[in-house]
Protein backbone atom coordinates (compact mmCIF):
# COMPACT_ATOMS: atom_id res chain seq x y z
CA UNK A 1 0.00 0.00 0.00
CA UNK A 2 1.07 3.21 -0.73
CA UNK A 3 -0.07 6.64 0.92
CA UNK A 4 0.95 10.10 0.07
CA UNK A 5 -0.36 12.71 2.62
CA UNK A 6 0.25 16.09 1.50
CA UNK A 7 3.22 15.69 0.17
CA UNK A 8 5.38 18.57 -0.89
CA UNK A 9 9.02 18.11 -2.77
CA UNK A 10 10.98 21.28 -3.39
CA UNK A 11 14.81 20.54 -5.24
CA UNK A 12 17.85 22.02 -4.40
CA UNK A 13 17.58 23.92 -7.07
CA UNK A 14 13.93 25.92 -6.01
CA UNK A 15 11.65 24.05 -8.22
CA UNK A 16 9.25 22.45 -7.03
CA UNK A 17 8.29 19.25 -7.94
CA UNK A 18 5.07 18.49 -6.04
CA UNK A 19 2.36 20.71 -4.29
CA UNK A 20 0.36 18.58 -2.13
CA UNK A 21 -0.02 15.69 -3.55
CA UNK A 22 -2.19 13.12 -1.79
CA UNK A 23 -3.03 9.83 -3.10
CA UNK A 24 -3.41 6.09 -1.68
CA UNK A 25 -2.98 3.24 -3.91
CA UNK A 26 -4.11 -0.35 -2.15
CA UNK A 27 -2.82 -3.28 -2.10
CA UNK A 28 -4.11 -5.23 -5.08
CA UNK A 29 -4.99 -2.39 -7.25
CA UNK A 30 -4.10 -1.51 -11.29
CA UNK A 31 -3.10 2.31 -11.29
CA UNK A 32 -2.32 3.91 -14.43
CA UNK A 33 0.20 7.73 -13.40
CA UNK A 34 -0.11 9.78 -16.37
CA UNK A 35 0.81 13.09 -17.04
CA UNK A 36 3.13 15.05 -19.79
CA UNK A 37 6.55 15.79 -19.02
CA UNK A 38 8.25 17.92 -15.59
CA UNK A 39 4.49 17.59 -14.13
CA UNK A 40 6.51 15.05 -10.88
CA UNK A 41 5.56 11.84 -12.40
CA UNK A 42 9.22 10.74 -11.93
CA UNK A 43 9.76 12.74 -8.58
CA UNK A 44 6.46 10.95 -7.23
CA UNK A 45 8.20 7.54 -7.57
CA UNK A 46 11.26 8.61 -6.62
CA UNK A 47 9.69 9.19 -2.94
CA UNK A 48 8.32 6.18 -3.30
CA UNK A 49 11.86 4.02 -4.47
CA UNK A 50 13.40 6.27 -1.38
CA UNK A 51 15.99 7.68 -4.12
CA UNK A 52 14.57 11.42 -2.21
CA UNK A 53 12.94 12.62 1.06
CA UNK A 54 9.73 14.86 0.64
CA UNK A 55 9.94 18.40 1.79
CA UNK A 56 6.86 18.02 3.74
CA UNK A 57 4.21 15.70 4.04
CA UNK A 58 3.88 12.10 4.81
CA UNK A 59 4.90 9.12 2.90
CA UNK A 60 3.95 5.59 3.28
CA UNK A 61 5.07 2.79 1.13
CA UNK A 62 4.13 -1.31 1.96
CA UNK A 63 4.36 -0.67 5.91
CA UNK A 64 7.24 1.53 5.76
CA UNK A 65 6.96 5.46 6.90
CA UNK A 66 9.63 7.37 4.75
CA UNK A 67 9.63 10.17 6.67
CA UNK A 68 11.37 8.29 9.43
CA UNK A 69 13.33 5.37 7.61
CA UNK A 70 16.92 4.62 7.85
CA UNK A 71 19.35 4.28 5.65
CA UNK A 72 19.39 -0.02 6.90
CA UNK A 73 15.82 0.05 6.14
CA UNK A 74 15.50 1.10 2.72
CA UNK A 75 17.08 -2.00 1.38
CA UNK A 76 14.14 -4.15 3.06
CA UNK A 77 11.85 -1.78 1.98
CA UNK A 78 12.70 -1.94 -1.40
CA UNK A 79 12.45 -5.56 -1.53
CA UNK A 80 9.07 -5.10 -1.39
CA UNK A 81 9.05 -3.15 -4.67
CA UNK A 82 9.64 -4.33 -8.31
CA UNK A 83 10.95 -1.63 -10.66
CA UNK A 84 11.25 -1.98 -14.65
CA UNK A 85 12.65 0.84 -16.68
CA UNK A 86 11.92 2.14 -19.67
CA UNK A 87 15.61 1.38 -21.20
CA UNK A 88 15.27 -1.81 -19.41
CA UNK A 89 18.44 -1.63 -17.73
CA UNK A 90 19.35 -5.25 -18.12
CA UNK A 91 23.30 -6.45 -17.66
CA UNK A 92 24.44 -6.77 -21.27
CA UNK A 93 27.16 -9.18 -20.38
CA UNK A 94 24.67 -11.78 -18.28
CA UNK A 95 21.98 -14.24 -19.69
CA UNK A 96 18.64 -14.10 -18.76
CA UNK A 97 18.74 -16.24 -16.79
CA UNK A 98 22.05 -14.70 -15.02
CA UNK A 99 20.01 -11.37 -14.70
CA UNK A 100 17.43 -12.39 -12.88
CA UNK A 101 19.98 -14.39 -10.87
CA UNK A 102 22.06 -11.19 -9.83
CA UNK A 103 18.59 -9.88 -8.75
CA UNK A 104 17.94 -12.51 -6.10
CA UNK A 105 21.53 -12.67 -4.84
CA UNK A 106 21.20 -9.04 -4.20
CA UNK A 107 18.82 -9.74 -1.36
CA UNK A 108 20.53 -13.04 -0.44
CA UNK A 109 18.62 -15.88 -1.65
CA UNK A 110 20.10 -19.37 -1.87
CA UNK A 111 20.86 -21.40 -5.40
CA UNK A 112 18.27 -23.72 -4.22
CA UNK A 113 15.93 -20.76 -4.22
CA UNK A 114 17.48 -19.20 -7.47
CA UNK A 115 16.49 -23.00 -9.22
CA UNK A 116 13.13 -22.89 -7.57
CA UNK A 117 11.83 -19.47 -8.40
CA UNK A 118 13.52 -18.32 -11.76
CA UNK A 119 12.29 -21.34 -14.34
CA UNK A 120 8.69 -19.99 -12.68
CA UNK A 121 9.18 -16.49 -13.10
CA UNK A 122 10.89 -17.17 -16.83
CA UNK A 123 7.76 -19.57 -17.69
CA UNK A 124 4.99 -16.37 -16.19
CA UNK A 125 6.17 -14.10 -18.91
CA UNK A 126 6.82 -16.60 -21.81
CA UNK A 127 10.30 -16.75 -22.17
CA UNK A 128 11.05 -19.82 -20.66
CA UNK A 129 13.12 -21.26 -23.50
CA UNK A 130 15.50 -17.97 -23.20
CA UNK A 131 16.99 -18.16 -20.03
CA UNK A 132 20.74 -18.87 -21.80
CA UNK A 133 20.40 -15.87 -23.98
CA UNK A 134 21.90 -12.41 -23.85
CA UNK A 135 20.00 -9.29 -23.38
CA UNK A 136 21.40 -8.04 -27.14
CA UNK A 137 20.12 -11.35 -28.48
CA UNK A 138 16.27 -10.72 -27.96
CA UNK A 139 13.86 -8.26 -29.36
CA UNK A 140 13.16 -4.94 -27.05
CA UNK A 141 9.63 -6.85 -26.32
CA UNK A 142 11.66 -10.32 -25.01
CA UNK A 143 13.94 -7.44 -23.13
CA UNK A 144 11.15 -5.82 -21.55
CA UNK A 145 9.43 -9.22 -20.30
CA UNK A 146 13.06 -9.89 -18.73
CA UNK A 147 13.20 -6.68 -16.83
CA UNK A 148 9.69 -7.60 -15.81
CA UNK A 149 10.67 -11.07 -15.14
CA UNK A 150 14.03 -9.21 -12.93
CA UNK A 151 11.02 -7.64 -10.82
CA UNK A 152 9.19 -9.96 -10.06
CA UNK A 153 11.47 -12.88 -9.27
CA UNK A 154 11.89 -11.44 -5.45
CA UNK A 155 8.54 -11.95 -5.02
CA UNK A 156 7.34 -8.23 -4.33
CA UNK A 157 3.92 -6.59 -3.08
CA UNK A 158 4.20 -3.98 -5.63
CA UNK A 159 5.74 -3.49 -9.62
CA UNK A 160 6.32 -0.16 -10.49
CA UNK A 161 6.96 0.50 -14.20
CA UNK A 162 8.50 3.39 -15.61
CA UNK A 163 7.15 3.99 -19.05
CA UNK A 164 7.43 0.40 -19.47
CA UNK A 165 6.12 0.46 -23.37
CA UNK A 166 8.11 3.61 -24.65
CA UNK A 167 10.71 2.07 -26.66
CA UNK A 168 8.33 -0.34 -28.22
CA UNK A 169 6.20 -0.94 -31.12
CA UNK A 170 2.43 -0.71 -30.36
CA UNK A 171 1.70 -4.42 -30.60
CA UNK A 172 4.83 -5.04 -27.98
CA UNK A 173 3.29 -2.18 -25.68
CA UNK A 174 -0.29 -4.29 -25.99
CA UNK A 175 1.51 -7.74 -24.78
CA UNK A 176 3.64 -5.85 -22.28
CA UNK A 177 0.56 -4.16 -20.33
CA UNK A 178 -1.59 -6.96 -20.52
CA UNK A 179 1.38 -9.00 -18.85
CA UNK A 180 1.07 -6.65 -16.14
CA UNK A 181 -2.56 -6.90 -16.09
CA UNK A 182 -2.14 -10.96 -15.68
CA UNK A 183 0.67 -9.96 -12.56
CA UNK A 184 -1.91 -7.40 -11.28
CA UNK A 185 -4.69 -10.40 -11.14
CA UNK A 186 -2.19 -12.74 -9.27
CA UNK A 187 -2.03 -10.05 -6.57
CA UNK A 188 0.83 -8.16 -6.92
CA UNK A 189 -0.10 -4.22 -6.82
CA UNK A 190 0.97 -2.50 -10.58
CA UNK A 191 1.73 1.34 -10.58
CA UNK A 192 2.30 1.95 -14.12
CA UNK A 193 3.65 5.58 -15.16
CA UNK A 194 3.01 6.34 -18.78
CA UNK A 195 1.78 8.86 -21.07
CA UNK A 196 0.32 6.39 -23.81
CA UNK A 197 -2.86 7.62 -24.39
CA UNK A 198 -4.23 4.83 -26.37
CA UNK A 199 -2.92 2.30 -24.17
CA UNK A 200 -4.80 3.34 -21.00
CA UNK A 201 -7.80 4.28 -23.01
CA UNK A 202 -7.46 -0.10 -23.79
CA UNK A 203 -7.75 -1.01 -20.12
CA UNK A 204 -10.83 0.04 -17.58
CA UNK A 205 -8.29 0.93 -15.21
CA UNK A 206 -7.74 3.47 -12.18
CA UNK A 207 -5.70 6.53 -13.77
CA UNK A 208 -4.31 9.44 -11.51
CA UNK A 209 -3.42 12.54 -13.74
CA UNK A 210 -0.33 14.78 -12.02
CA UNK A 211 0.07 18.34 -13.57
CA UNK A 212 2.31 21.12 -12.21
CA UNK A 213 2.90 18.96 -9.00
CA UNK A 214 -0.71 18.49 -8.40
CA UNK A 215 -3.24 15.51 -8.70
CA UNK A 216 -5.45 16.82 -11.69
CA UNK A 217 -7.80 14.18 -11.60
CA UNK A 218 -8.05 10.40 -10.14
CA UNK A 219 -10.55 8.03 -11.33
CA UNK A 220 -11.62 4.76 -13.18
CA UNK A 221 -11.87 4.24 -16.67
CA UNK A 222 -10.27 6.13 -19.18
CA UNK A 223 -7.32 8.16 -20.25
CA UNK A 224 -7.07 11.51 -18.68
CA UNK A 225 -10.73 11.89 -17.72
CA UNK A 226 -12.50 13.79 -20.38
CA UNK A 227 -9.34 15.30 -22.11
CA UNK A 228 -8.67 17.51 -19.36
CA UNK A 229 -5.27 17.72 -19.92
CA UNK B 1 14.64 -14.55 1.97
CA UNK B 2 17.09 -14.00 4.99
CA UNK B 3 20.15 -12.27 4.41
CA UNK B 4 23.39 -14.14 4.59
CA UNK B 5 27.05 -13.89 3.85
CA UNK B 6 27.50 -15.81 0.77
CA UNK B 7 31.78 -15.45 1.43
CA UNK B 8 32.15 -17.50 -2.10
CA UNK B 9 29.51 -15.14 -4.42
CA UNK B 10 31.92 -12.65 -3.23
CA UNK B 11 35.32 -13.88 -4.18
CA UNK B 12 33.89 -15.32 -7.48
CA UNK B 13 32.18 -11.91 -8.38
CA UNK B 14 35.58 -10.37 -7.55
CA UNK B 15 37.65 -12.73 -9.46
CA UNK B 16 35.15 -12.65 -12.33
CA UNK B 17 35.01 -8.76 -12.47
CA UNK B 18 39.01 -8.32 -12.50
CA UNK B 19 38.72 -10.58 -16.08
CA UNK B 20 35.64 -8.88 -17.23
CA UNK B 21 37.72 -5.24 -16.91
CA UNK B 22 40.81 -6.89 -17.80
CA UNK B 23 42.32 -3.33 -18.91
CA UNK B 24 41.02 -1.10 -16.13
CA UNK B 25 42.25 -4.19 -13.28
CA UNK B 26 45.63 -4.10 -15.76
CA UNK B 27 45.88 0.06 -14.79
CA UNK B 28 45.31 -0.57 -11.16
CA UNK B 29 47.46 -3.36 -10.74
CA UNK B 30 50.45 -1.00 -12.18
CA UNK B 31 50.02 1.73 -10.39
CA UNK B 32 50.07 0.04 -7.25
CA UNK B 33 53.34 -1.62 -8.72
CA UNK B 34 54.64 1.85 -8.82
CA UNK B 35 53.30 3.23 -5.82
CA UNK B 36 55.04 0.19 -3.73
CA UNK B 37 58.42 0.45 -5.88
CA UNK B 38 58.37 4.50 -4.52
CA UNK B 39 57.49 3.94 -1.45
CA UNK B 40 59.94 1.04 -0.86
CA UNK B 41 62.93 3.09 -2.58
CA UNK B 42 62.16 5.73 0.14
CA UNK B 43 62.01 2.82 3.08
CA UNK B 44 65.11 0.91 2.03
CA UNK B 45 66.85 4.52 1.67
CA UNK B 46 66.14 5.63 5.14
CA UNK B 47 66.44 1.83 6.24
CA UNK B 48 70.21 2.14 4.57
CA UNK B 49 71.03 4.92 6.12
CA UNK B 50 69.97 4.18 9.73
CA UNK B 51 72.02 1.77 9.19
CA UNK B 52 75.18 3.12 8.14
CA UNK B 53 74.46 6.32 11.22
CA UNK B 54 74.25 2.91 13.61
CA UNK B 55 77.40 1.92 12.21
CA UNK B 56 78.85 5.40 13.01
CA UNK B 57 77.59 5.60 16.12
CA UNK B 58 78.97 2.37 17.06
CA UNK B 59 82.51 4.20 16.22
CA UNK B 60 81.49 6.76 18.66
CA UNK B 61 83.00 5.28 21.84
CA UNK B 62 83.75 6.83 25.20
CA UNK B 63 87.31 6.32 27.40
CA UNK B 64 86.76 6.03 31.19
CA UNK B 65 90.35 7.19 32.55
CA UNK B 66 90.97 5.29 35.73
CA UNK B 67 92.80 7.23 38.95
CA UNK B 68 96.57 7.00 38.91
CA UNK B 69 96.56 5.89 42.19
CA UNK B 70 94.99 2.47 41.64
CA UNK B 71 97.42 -0.44 40.10
CA UNK B 72 95.88 -2.33 37.26
CA UNK B 73 94.75 -5.28 39.65
CA UNK B 74 92.65 -2.14 41.45
CA UNK B 75 91.44 -0.74 38.12
CA UNK B 76 90.47 -3.97 36.65
CA UNK B 77 88.02 -4.51 39.88
CA UNK B 78 85.71 -1.33 38.76
CA UNK B 79 84.92 -2.90 35.93
CA UNK B 80 81.64 -5.12 37.29
CA UNK B 81 81.06 -1.44 38.93
CA UNK B 82 81.11 0.34 35.56
CA UNK B 83 78.99 -2.74 33.45
CA UNK B 84 76.11 -1.60 35.85
CA UNK B 85 76.14 1.71 35.04
CA UNK B 86 72.90 2.02 32.89
CA UNK B 87 73.48 2.49 29.06
CA UNK B 88 76.66 0.81 28.92
CA UNK B 89 76.69 -1.77 26.39
CA UNK B 90 80.13 -2.99 26.10
CA UNK B 91 83.51 -2.31 28.10
CA UNK B 92 87.00 -2.83 27.09
CA UNK B 93 89.73 -2.48 29.68
CA UNK B 94 93.25 -1.58 28.39
CA UNK B 95 96.04 -1.26 30.63
CA UNK B 96 98.49 1.84 30.73
CA UNK B 97 101.23 -0.27 28.90
CA UNK B 98 98.73 -1.35 26.31
CA UNK B 99 97.35 2.24 25.82
CA UNK B 100 101.28 3.41 25.29
CA UNK B 101 102.11 0.98 22.88
CA UNK B 102 99.01 2.02 20.69
CA UNK B 103 100.18 5.56 21.62
CA UNK B 104 103.50 4.66 20.10
CA UNK B 105 102.00 2.63 16.94
CA UNK B 106 99.62 5.57 15.64
CA UNK B 107 102.97 7.93 15.40
CA UNK B 108 104.79 5.81 13.49
CA UNK B 109 106.36 4.46 16.24
CA UNK B 110 108.80 7.40 16.62
CA UNK B 111 111.94 7.01 18.33
CA UNK B 112 111.96 10.31 20.31
CA UNK B 113 108.86 8.22 22.19
CA UNK B 114 111.32 5.36 22.84
CA UNK B 115 111.90 6.65 26.44
CA UNK B 116 108.86 7.21 28.06
CA UNK B 117 108.14 5.54 31.09
CA UNK B 118 105.37 2.89 31.24
CA UNK B 119 102.61 4.74 33.12
CA UNK B 120 103.33 7.63 31.27
CA UNK B 121 99.38 6.67 30.53
CA UNK B 122 96.56 6.03 32.89
CA UNK B 123 94.97 2.89 32.64
CA UNK B 124 91.36 2.91 30.99
CA UNK B 125 88.26 1.14 29.82
CA UNK B 126 86.63 2.02 26.28
CA UNK B 127 82.58 2.18 26.43
CA UNK B 128 80.27 1.89 23.75
CA UNK B 129 76.72 3.25 24.69
CA UNK B 130 73.15 1.27 23.83
CA UNK B 131 71.23 4.70 23.15
CA UNK B 132 73.55 7.38 22.06
CA UNK B 133 71.12 10.15 23.00
CA UNK B 134 71.40 9.69 26.59
CA UNK B 135 75.52 10.00 26.06
CA UNK B 136 75.93 13.22 28.58
CA UNK B 137 73.81 11.22 31.34
CA UNK B 138 76.21 8.08 30.89
CA UNK B 139 79.26 10.32 30.94
CA UNK B 140 78.25 11.77 34.60
CA UNK B 141 77.48 8.52 35.89
CA UNK B 142 80.91 6.84 35.00
CA UNK B 143 82.54 10.23 36.50
CA UNK B 144 80.93 9.06 39.77
CA UNK B 145 82.22 5.91 39.95
CA UNK B 146 84.74 5.76 42.71
CA UNK B 147 88.43 5.12 40.81
CA UNK B 148 87.56 6.98 37.97
CA UNK B 149 89.68 9.91 37.11
CA UNK B 150 87.96 11.40 34.26
CA UNK B 151 85.82 10.30 31.14
CA UNK B 152 86.42 11.61 27.21
CA UNK B 153 82.79 11.76 25.24
CA UNK B 154 82.26 13.39 22.14
CA UNK B 155 79.42 14.32 23.28
CA UNK B 156 78.69 17.42 20.34
CA UNK B 157 79.50 14.50 17.63
CA UNK B 158 76.89 12.07 19.24
CA UNK B 159 74.57 15.16 18.97
CA UNK B 160 75.06 15.71 15.75
CA UNK B 161 74.33 11.85 14.94
CA UNK B 162 71.02 12.05 16.88
CA UNK B 163 70.09 14.99 15.04
CA UNK B 164 70.66 13.40 11.44
CA UNK B 165 68.99 10.20 11.85
CA UNK B 166 65.65 12.20 13.65
CA UNK B 167 66.22 14.16 10.82
CA UNK B 168 66.27 11.55 7.73
CA UNK B 169 63.48 9.55 9.97
CA UNK B 170 61.28 12.40 9.79
CA UNK B 171 61.70 13.31 6.19
CA UNK B 172 61.26 9.52 5.20
CA UNK B 173 58.27 9.19 7.25
CA UNK B 174 56.54 12.21 5.93
CA UNK B 175 57.24 11.46 2.25
CA UNK B 176 56.16 7.24 2.84
CA UNK B 177 53.23 9.00 4.60
CA UNK B 178 52.67 11.65 1.69
CA UNK B 179 53.20 8.93 -1.46
CA UNK B 180 50.77 6.25 0.62
CA UNK B 181 48.07 8.91 0.56
CA UNK B 182 48.85 10.10 -2.85
CA UNK B 183 48.93 6.11 -3.49
CA UNK B 184 45.42 5.45 -2.50
CA UNK B 185 43.85 8.34 -4.10
CA UNK B 186 45.59 7.18 -7.74
CA UNK B 187 44.31 3.86 -6.77
CA UNK B 188 41.28 5.26 -5.71
CA UNK B 189 40.59 6.97 -8.78
CA UNK B 190 41.18 3.87 -11.28
CA UNK B 191 39.17 1.48 -9.45
CA UNK B 192 36.78 4.72 -9.89
CA UNK B 193 37.19 4.43 -13.46
CA UNK B 194 36.67 0.68 -13.57
CA UNK B 195 33.69 1.31 -11.70
CA UNK B 196 32.26 3.83 -13.13
CA UNK B 197 31.50 1.23 -16.53
CA UNK B 198 29.72 -0.59 -13.52
CA UNK B 199 27.49 1.84 -11.87
CA UNK B 200 24.33 0.90 -13.90
CA UNK B 201 24.93 -2.52 -11.95
CA UNK B 202 25.18 -0.88 -8.95
CA UNK B 203 21.85 0.88 -9.15
CA UNK B 204 20.23 -2.40 -10.61
CA UNK B 205 21.21 -3.79 -7.23
CA UNK B 206 20.13 -0.86 -5.28
CA UNK B 207 16.61 -0.41 -6.42
CA UNK B 208 16.41 -4.22 -5.80
CA UNK B 209 16.81 -4.11 -2.42
CA UNK B 210 21.02 -4.91 -1.97
CA UNK B 211 22.22 -3.43 1.20
CA UNK B 212 25.39 -1.50 0.96
CA UNK B 213 27.75 -4.20 2.35
CA UNK B 214 26.29 -7.27 -0.56
CA UNK B 215 27.50 -4.36 -3.07
CA UNK B 216 30.79 -3.80 -1.36
CA UNK B 217 32.39 -6.99 -1.20
CA UNK B 218 32.90 -7.83 -4.30
CA UNK B 219 34.94 -5.01 -4.77
CA UNK B 220 36.87 -5.44 -1.56
CA UNK B 221 37.71 -8.55 -2.64
CA UNK B 222 38.44 -7.48 -5.96
CA UNK B 223 40.63 -4.20 -4.29
CA UNK B 224 42.27 -6.75 -2.42
CA UNK B 225 43.13 -9.37 -5.17
CA UNK B 226 44.83 -6.41 -7.17
CA UNK B 227 46.34 -4.79 -4.37
CA UNK B 228 47.98 -8.32 -3.42
CA UNK B 229 49.32 -8.73 -7.22
CA UNK B 230 50.62 -5.42 -6.98
CA UNK B 231 52.55 -6.26 -4.01
CA UNK B 232 53.84 -9.75 -5.23
CA UNK B 233 55.34 -7.68 -8.49
CA UNK B 234 56.39 -4.41 -6.76
CA UNK B 235 58.65 -7.07 -4.88
CA UNK B 236 60.18 -8.93 -6.96
CA UNK B 237 60.58 -5.72 -9.25
CA UNK B 238 62.23 -3.67 -6.12
CA UNK B 239 64.72 -6.73 -5.40
CA UNK B 240 66.25 -6.28 -9.09
CA UNK B 241 66.45 -2.21 -8.60
CA UNK B 242 67.65 -3.48 -5.25
CA UNK B 243 70.37 -5.47 -6.72
CA UNK B 244 71.29 -2.75 -9.40
CA UNK B 245 71.56 0.19 -6.80
CA UNK B 246 73.80 -2.21 -4.49
CA UNK B 247 75.99 -3.39 -7.03
CA UNK B 248 76.75 -0.01 -8.76
CA UNK B 249 77.39 1.02 -4.64
CA UNK B 250 79.86 -0.83 -4.38
CA UNK B 251 81.64 -0.25 -7.50
CA UNK B 252 81.70 3.00 -7.31
CA UNK B 253 82.91 2.95 -3.16
CA UNK B 254 86.33 2.23 -3.50
CA UNK B 255 86.74 3.82 0.48
CA UNK B 256 84.23 1.14 1.80
CA UNK B 257 82.17 4.09 3.11
CA UNK B 258 78.69 2.98 1.96
CA UNK B 259 77.70 -0.48 3.08
CA UNK B 260 73.67 -1.78 2.36
CA UNK B 261 71.86 -4.38 3.77
CA UNK B 262 71.29 -7.25 1.44
CA UNK B 263 67.84 -7.34 0.68
CA UNK B 264 67.31 -10.90 1.34
CA UNK B 265 67.90 -10.25 5.07
CA UNK B 266 64.79 -8.08 4.63
CA UNK B 267 62.98 -10.10 1.96
CA UNK B 268 60.38 -11.31 4.81
CA UNK B 269 59.71 -8.34 6.17
CA UNK B 270 59.33 -6.34 2.66
CA UNK B 271 57.05 -9.07 1.34
CA UNK B 272 54.63 -8.65 4.35
CA UNK B 273 54.73 -4.86 4.60
CA UNK B 274 54.13 -4.48 0.45
CA UNK B 275 51.09 -6.69 0.92
CA UNK B 276 50.05 -4.87 3.75
CA UNK B 277 50.18 -1.97 2.43
CA UNK B 278 48.96 -3.18 -1.42
CA UNK B 279 45.98 -4.59 0.48
CA UNK B 280 45.30 -1.50 2.16
CA UNK B 281 45.36 0.71 -1.00
CA UNK B 282 43.49 -1.80 -2.93
CA UNK B 283 40.94 -2.12 -0.14
CA UNK B 284 40.38 1.35 0.34
CA UNK B 285 40.79 2.76 -3.13
CA UNK B 286 37.80 0.26 -4.03
CA UNK B 287 36.32 1.91 -0.85
CA UNK B 288 36.05 4.93 -2.16
CA UNK B 289 35.52 4.73 -5.76
CA UNK B 290 32.12 3.05 -5.10
CA UNK B 291 30.93 5.12 -2.31
CA UNK B 292 29.72 7.82 -4.63
CA UNK B 293 27.73 5.54 -6.64
CA UNK B 294 26.36 3.54 -3.29
CA UNK B 295 24.65 7.09 -2.88
CA UNK B 296 21.06 5.99 -4.53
Amino acid sequence: MVRFIDVHKEYDNGTKALKGVSVRIDDGEFVFLVGPSGSGKSTLIKLITAEIAPTDGRVMVNGFNLNTITPRQVPLMRRTLGIIFQDFRLIEKKTVYDNLAFSMRAIGASNRELRRRIPYVLQLVGLDQKGDRFPGQLSGGEQQRVAIARALVNNPSMIIADEPTGNLDPQRSLEIMMLLERINELGTTVLVVTHEKNLVNRFTKRVVAIENGRIISDGTGGYYHGEKI
Amino acid sequence: MARRFDAGYYVSEGFHSIFTHGFMSFAAVCMIVACLIIMGSFTLLAVNLDNMLGDLENENEMVVYIDDSLNEEQARVLQPKLAQVDNVAQLTFITKTAALEEFKSKRGNNALLDDLPEDTLRDRYTVHVTDIERMAQTKAALEAVEGVAWVRAAIEIANGFVLVRNIATGVAMALIGVLLVVSLFIIANTIKLATFYRREEIAIMKMCGATDGFIEWPFVVEGMILGLTGAFIAFFVQWGLYQLVAKLAIQGNGLSLVTMISYSSMATTILAVFCAVGAVIGVGGSLLAIRKFLQV
